[in-house]
């Protein structure tokens, strides 16, 4: 077994499977720089991410793979899960080494693993689409803390912008540290340390436009005037909205 | 002030509620004048505690009504708090709830006051204002008062997404009976009229490309059911007029909830129907998806839906003679008729099986019920290739589930 040590970024990915190929690696496994640690095999082969050479097997894949297929490649890649390196360089592998498209091919177990994470990224990302919940502050910038389950915001930039085009706003993933800020004319993607405790009231309200309160106690009032007592149905309502979302739903807050 | 809103926003939300559709796709308004929002698919932001969607913000411009509909909660003899908002709190709240991410578009109904355009006037007001002074490109549902004129009812298309009419309840006798007020035919002369408006549209829209959109997200229709006695065949085979011949692109079903003591209605504290609801939605969801006919899913011998297995498990025990089925030949429209296999999954058989012969693992895998489809494909396995009577099927199928209803069926009494 041989270690491939990329830095992380998808182009990284696709520059370590075009080195794998130019320096004949054999059983290669792929690894993140920061989860390289002691339990190396083999030997230690460090990608430097290069643009040409990643642009490359990109252009490849793009022959070889629908819109839908490349798509589903890069959301795979999105949900961060622990080796998906691994089944993307053999899912690559299968789909360079054929002559047909078989993005398809339900029937190899690494073919339809890729489909179903891509699903799962996708319903994070249109979980994310759903629960975002805008705050404004006395600048009137709109600003929302998420944790999603998945790396989305590079999946939801686009909705966003398309739909809040008229507002300055800005979504702040909290686990991965980075946010997407719209300036109401251009997208810009922010590091930062935002530190906002979502439990801390007080500090909150400090940074509120002076309606901020009052729309967020409309919204729990309206929120609980719909519900029909008489059908109530917590299993249902905890599958569409699992609790670990809960902690950034205005609606869900305590009263 | 900011209470006052509160408590209207209490009231004429409680009153809406039993309006079921919260749909929001179905249009597709972009957002091209640098506004605020647009449509697609639609999003669900939230879902209540009866774990249903909350998509829209769904009010009543008011409760006070003249009418006297047995089954409101807003009925004219009921002794409840009345509110009105005013045109601009509407659109107030709709916007900023919008800019928070909350809401997809607002669902905008009203009891009637004075009589059906005044009314109408009033809540296509509101969509105006928010398309022309605010450029809100996000979603809109108006409903339709029974009665409204033409005029009203084009005006109210070129600012709306979609547009309904409730005929509330399955036949013109139970509509009598109930809400003697209303007119059936008030309600599908207006029908009528967004149908060949709708229609028309369409047509212009393809000549050209800047005519103005009416009513793109099309109509929509709901009936109460279990407050009256029609049968499945009635309720279904009326849902079917509407999508055959009204072009209707929602029929929504509510299980009646108790709210009154009213005799003519099933009394407080009946259970809401939701299992036949449910069943329904399942129904009409095969008609409009799973191409299934309406005689196939109810008929003279089976007017009623089974409500221990869903409709289309019932259609296949019933029709054994087009079983078992060879998913890697069959045509995908039969493979969506096997119990346990669903459009999504049929899609991926046809795919996958032009690469590979499929066997029960794939299958499995690819993530059909195979506990249920197993007794309708071609399979290796013995016991379930055997000729099973379809009660047997049944059988197995109930004993090796965990339906949620159930506890409605078990024959064992519960005694704590």
């Amino acid at each position: 077994m041989n270690t491939v040590v990329y830095d992380g970024s998808f182009e990284g990915l696709l520059t370590s499977v075009f080195e794998i190929y130019e320096y004949k690696i054999t059983a290669p496994f792929i690894v993140k720089s920061g989860e390289a640690n002691g339990s190396l095999f083999g030997n230690l082969h460090h990608v430097q991410t290069d643009i040409a050479k990643s642009s490359r097997v990109y252009k490849q894949l793009n022959n070889q793979l629908s819109k839908n297929g490349i798509t589903q490649l890069y959301k795979t890649f999105l949900s961060e899960i622990k080796e998906i390196e691994n089944l993307l360089f053999r899912y690559i592998q299968y789909v360079l080494s054929s002559k047909q498209g078989v993005e398809n091919d339900f029937s190899n177990a690494d073919v339809l693993l890729v489909q179903q994470t891509s699903r799962k990224v996708d319903r994070e990302k249109h979980r994310m689409e759903a629960f975002v919940r805008f705050q404004l502050t006395k600048d009137q910038l709109y600003y929302a803390l998420i944790q999603p389950d998945y790396n989305v915001l590079p999946l939801i930039a686009k909705h966003f912008k398309a739909r809040y085009a008229d507002q300055r706003w800005l979504i702040y993933d909290s686990l991965r540290k980075y946010g997407l800020y719209y300036t109401g004319e251009n997208l810009e993607e922010i590091e930062m340390n935002f530190d906002v405790d979502p439990t801390n009231k007080q500090s909150l309200k400090a940074l509120y436009d002076e309606d901020e309160e009052l729309y967020q106690k409309l919204w729990q009032q309206y929120f609980s005037s719909v519900n029909i007592a008489a059908r109530k149905n917590m299993k249902l309502h905890i599958q569409h909205m699992p609790r670990r979302y809960w902690r950034y739903l205005v609606e869900k807050q305590p009263t | 002030m900011s209470d006052r809103i509160t408590e209207k926003l209490s009231i004429l939300a409680d009153a809406a509620k039993y309006d079921v559709s919260c749909s929001s796709s179905g249009s597709n308004r972009k957002n091209n004048n640098k506004g605020l929002g647009n449509t697609g698919n639609g999003i669900c932001h939230a879902y209540t505690e009866d774990g249903r969607c909350v998509s829209l913000l769904k009010i009543l411009l008011t409760n006070v009504c003249i009418f006297d509909c047995a089954y409101c909660v807003s009925r004219k003899s009921n002794d409840i708090k009345r509110a009105a908002f005013t045109v601009q709190e509407v659109v107030d709240l709709t916007i900023n709830f919008y800019r928070r991410n909350y809401i997809e578009g607002l669902f905008l109904s009203s009891g009637i006051f004075k009589n059906a355009d005044y009314t109408m006037e009033r809540l296509v007001l509101v969509a105006k204002k928010l398309r022309t002074e605010h450029k809100f490109n996000g979603y809109i549902h108006l409903k339709t008062i029974p009665g409204a004129s033409e005029e009203i009812m084009k005006e109210a298309g070129l600012y709306a997404d979609r547009l309904s009419i409730n005929v509330e309840m399955p036949t013109e006798k139970s509509l009598a009976l109930l809400a003697p007020d209303k007119r059936r035919e008030d309600m599908i002369r207006p029908m009528e009229y967004l149908k060949t408006a709708i229609i028309a549209n369409r047509e212009e829209k393809k000549l050209f490309k800047s005519a103005p959109m009416f009513a793109p997200a099309g109509q929509s229709t709901q009936m109460v059911i279990g407050a009256t006695p029609e049968t499945d065949l009635e309720i279904l085979y009326m849902a079917n007029g509407f999508y055959k011949k009204m072009n209707m692109r929602r029929v929504y079903y509510s299980g009646y909830v108790p709210i009154s003591n009213d005799n003519r209605l099933p009394a407080i504290g009946t259970p809401v129907p939701m299992i036949r609801e449910n069943r329904l939605y399942q129904a009409d969801w095969l008609m409009r998806f799973y191409g299934f006919e309406v005689q196939e899913i109810v008929n003279m011998e089976n007017p009623l839906l089974d409500t221990d297995i869903d409709p289309k498990l019932s259609w296949a025990l019933r029709n054994l003679q087009f079983f078992p089925l060879d998913v890697n030949i069959a045509d995908e429209k039969l493979i969506m008729r096997v119990p346990g296999i669903g459009i999504q999954s049929a899609k991926k058989i046809c795919a996958a099986r032009k690469f590979k012969r499929l066997n029960g693992e794939h299958l499995k895998k690819i993530g059909i019920s195979y506990n249920r489809a197993k007794y309708f494909i071609n399979t290796d396995n013995e016991f379930e290739r055997k000729d099973w009577q379809p009660w047997q099927i049944k059988q197995f199928i109930l004993n090796e589930g965990s339906s949620k209803y159930k506890p409605n069926f078990s024959p064992q009494l519960k005694l704590f």
